[in-house]
């Protein structure tokens, strides 16, 4: 293992930053989405690692877990914002605001 | 690669520094491009771009992984993320109608705000992590890292240790399916 672990979990940190600056800035529900996606995977990767560098597969089971977990999400998350679209005629997460009172 | 390494780590200590510098030298490319499509990802004004910066990003992860000897989550990344899950969101983009985005806030300076934030957080744990410094507790196994990875020992532990997850995570997918049928059908009331 010649890459230091800490390489991996910075870039781990960044990639997170990243997906957090995404949901905080863009307003279209779809990029929203997939700044989640984007955290998801470097927690995903940051389990990786550990699981590498402690030679322990249970850490791969988690992320085949996540895996799946984001698959069942994706779809379900992206039927909410089609059903939103036919409602609202809109992405912006600014005027998707009926649960608001 | 691996294998010749492993052989070789005490017989040819030059070729293994060469081996250890090509691994560095590869984690700095596949972390750049992973790095970079994120930040092209949430910077595109065009969703579509987005997606496909994302897939670019799904596939430096999965060259990652592949450094980490983790085979069979890199082939589950690809197939999975950069397959099944980009295509669905780029079936969405192109369903909907592809408008402008207002990037205009109600409150102004928030995206500023939000960005500088992002960094604050990003250097809090960037620090913690170099003080901390896990690397010098670990005592890193190639070997056992290699047999973690594969498909028969993450196999094994699915259809034993874990398998009540595993068929849990077999009716979620059954659940979501339903459930993204019923949603994308109806109109609401």
């Amino acid at each position: 293992m010649p890459v230091p672990i800490e390489y991996y979990l910075v870039l781990s940190a960044f990639m997170f930053i990243t997906g957090v600056a995404g949901v905080l800035t863009r307003r279209n529900a779809i990029v929203v989405f997939m700044s989640v996606e984007l955290m998801l995977n470097s927690a995903n990767l940051t389990l990786v690692t550990f699981s590498s560098y402690l030679g322990n597969p249970i850490g791969q089971l988690f992320v085949f877990f996540v895996m799946t977990v984001a698959a069942a999400e994706a779809a379900v998350g992206l039927a909410i914002i089609i059903a939103l679209f036919r409602n609202k005629l809109t992405m912006n997460i600014d005027e998707i605001n009926i649960l608001k009172w | 690669m691996r294998e010749t390494r492993d052989s070789s780590v005490a017989a040819l200590p030059t070729q293994n520094r060469i081996i250890m510098s090509i691994e560095l030298i590869l984690f700095i490319i596949f972390g750049l491009v992973a790095a970079v499509s994120g930040i092209l990802m949430i910077t595109r004004a065009n969703p579509v771009m987005s997606a496909l910066f994302l897939i670019v990003n799904f596939g430096s992860l999965a060259g990652l992984y592949i450094l980490l000897n983790a085979q069979f989550i890199a082939v589950a990344e690809v197939i999975v993320y950069a397959g099944a899950i980009m295509v669905l969101f780029l079936f969405v983009i192109m369903l909907l109608r592809p408008e402008h985005e207002k990037l205009a806030f109600k409150i102004p300076g928030i995206k500023a705000f939000s960005i500088v934030i992002a960094f604050l957080v990003f250097f809090q744990l960037a620090y913690v992590i170099f003080f901390a410094h896990p690397g010098l507790s670990l005592k890193p196994d190639v070997a056992a890292s290699i047999k973690a990875g594969t498909v028969e020992t993450i196999g094994r532990e699915l259809f034993t240790n874990y398998v009540l997850p595993f068929e849990a995570a077999g009716y979620l997918l059954l659940a979501a399916t339903i459930g993204a049928v019923v949603l994308a059908k109806k109109k609401f009331d």
